[in-house]
């Protein structure tokens, strides 16, 4: 077993690099996932009912549908609709989109429960538009919202492993390489959980500090 | 003669079938302390919030200085942008406080004249601290908005208008969030900035008050102005029944140990 282990060891490189392109892609995605919930809650909230109704769609769709067949829409089906993309563009757009649903649906919660006040004094006192959102909304929303945000970025890490199926050389497919070569599964893939474990930890440290942050303020 | 801070000409407001302000025609002059008392539900809230376009009056008209509010000299409606800026102009203390839960007693103070009036921070600050020092707040400057009682709340929501430099504060039923042994503190402040000579219209249910620290008293029923007058000829010598009726009321509320 030790010996085992020494052969993961050996193969510290390709793990590495597996650990950073799963780092990678969880940052970016999560970002843009973000980003795009940020686009999409507005108009989850919006009073023209066409337009929620069909951002609403999207959302609840999203969320059912399991993301590996997502993951296989994307990479296999779509260019059988003539868009080809290769493996890294197929799994950062499966990640962002099946995530953005979530992260939409996450920011809907705490923007309707923050109070409508403050902002109502945001707009009394001169602010308008971006600056409005920016300096008197956001804030108070994202810390409220962090943790929660925090755990599906958790969520985005272990979903990322389901990209080894489209052959993106991220940590699950780093892992399972070593495997087939050298036949040590069980050293292979536990010394793989470490890792997933060790990138939560460091998202999960960064939620405690939001949180902090918020219980000052609360 | 003194110059005319307010001037609020045939404002009307409408909530789907509901009339909430008919035709309601007051002018402010500088340094006043104009209270608006009224039954719950006689418009004196949206007519404050009219007052800075908060609510988009119906009809009527609103002038700041001078200048209307909300619509520009070929009658069209303002931008947004454009009401900002008329809106720094026009302090505003909230019935819920209405604090930025994020910011700093301190930082509170600051964000709007720093972001929105783009005034030296430096200054803005200096400023700042005299202002908590005025309402007795120095020591709970870095403290944010959550630790702090209603009273203290109110008072930095006073400061934070003040630190806009308006030309006029609007009170939206400052005290009405209070527990009674609070309400005190702010009325002490309430009343300093009334004899320095702010220009204020206060919307509020503290007879006390109105009585001795306005200078004119606005009665509202139903969305209209029932009476104008002098403290002293409001409460001692009422023109109309409805204000009779509501002044007995209160003196009742007050013998009976309440506000």
């Amino acid at each position: 077993m030790i010996h085992d282990f020494g052969i993961v060891w050996s193969e510290r490189g390709l793990l590495l690099s597996g650990l950073g392109n799963t780092t990678i892609l969880s940052v970016l995605s999560a970002a843009a996932a973000l980003l795009l919930g940020f686009v999409l809650t507005p108009a989850l909230m919006a009073k023209q009912r066409w337009l929620s109704r069909a951002v609403r769609g999207f959302v609840d769709g999203m969320r059912c549908v399991p993301f590996l067949l997502f993951a296989y829409i994307v990479y296999y089906g779509l260019p059988s609709l003539g868009v080809r993309l290769d493996n890294w563009t197929s799994g950062l757009v499966a990640l962002t989109i099946y995530n953005a649903a979530y992260m939409a649906e996450i920011l809907r919660g705490a923007w309707s429960a923050q109070p409508r006040e403050p902002i109502e004094a945001g707009i009394a006192f001169g602010f308008s538009s971006v600056a409005l959102f920016r300096r008197i909304v956001l804030p108070p929303l994202l810390l409220a919202a962090g943790p929660v945000i925090g755990n599906q970025m958790i969520q985005i890490v272990k979903d990322s492993a389901f990209l080894t199926i489209i052959a993106l050389p991220e940590l699950t497919h780093a892992a399972s390489s070593i495997q087939s070569r050298h036949y040590v599964p069980f050293a292979a893939f536990i010394t793989a959980v470490l890792l997933y474990w060790g990138l939560c930890l460091v998202i999960e440290a960064g939620v405690s500090s939001i949180d902090r942050l918020a219980a000052a303020r609360r | 003669m003194a110059k005319r801070v307010l001037d609020v000409a045939g404002v009307s407001k409408r909530f789907g079938a509901l009339e909430v302000l008919s035709d309601i025609s007051f002018q402010v002059e500088k340094g006043e302390t104009v209270c608006v008392l009224g039954p719950s539900g006689s418009g004196k809230s949206t007519l404050l919030r009219c007052i800075n376009w908060l609510e988009r009056p119906d009809a009527g008209q609103i002038y700041l200085n001078g200048t209307e509010i909300g619509v520009n000299g070929g009658g069209i409606v303002m931008s947004d942008r454009e009401l900002s800026r008329i809106r720094t102009r026009i302090g505003m203390v909230f019935q819920h406080f209405a604090l930025w839960p994020h910011l700093t007693v301190l930082q509170n103070l600051m964000e709007a004249p720093v972001q929105v009036q783009k005034r030296p921070k430096a200054e803005v600050r200096d400023e700042a601290l005299a202002l908590l020092a005025k309402v007795g707040l120095s020591d709970k400057r870095d403290v944010f908005p959550a630790k702090l009682s209603g009273g203290q709340k109110q008072r930095v929501g006073i400061a934070r208008a003040l630190a806009m430099r308006p030309d006029l504060l609007l009170f939206d039923e400052p005290t009405s969030a209070l527990d009674p042994e609070l309400v005190g503190e702010v009325l002490v402040v309430m009343r300093e900035l009334a004899r320095e000579g702010m220009t204020m219209v206060v919307v509020t249910h503290e007879m006390g008050f109105a009585r001795d620290a306005a200078t004119r008293i606005l009665f509202l029923d139903r969305g209209r102005v029932v009476e104008m007058a002098s403290p002293e000829g409001f409460f001692s010598n009422p023109a109309t029944e409805r204000a009779r009726q509501f002044i007995q009321r209160y003196a009742g509320r007050a013998a009976n140990g309440g506000r």
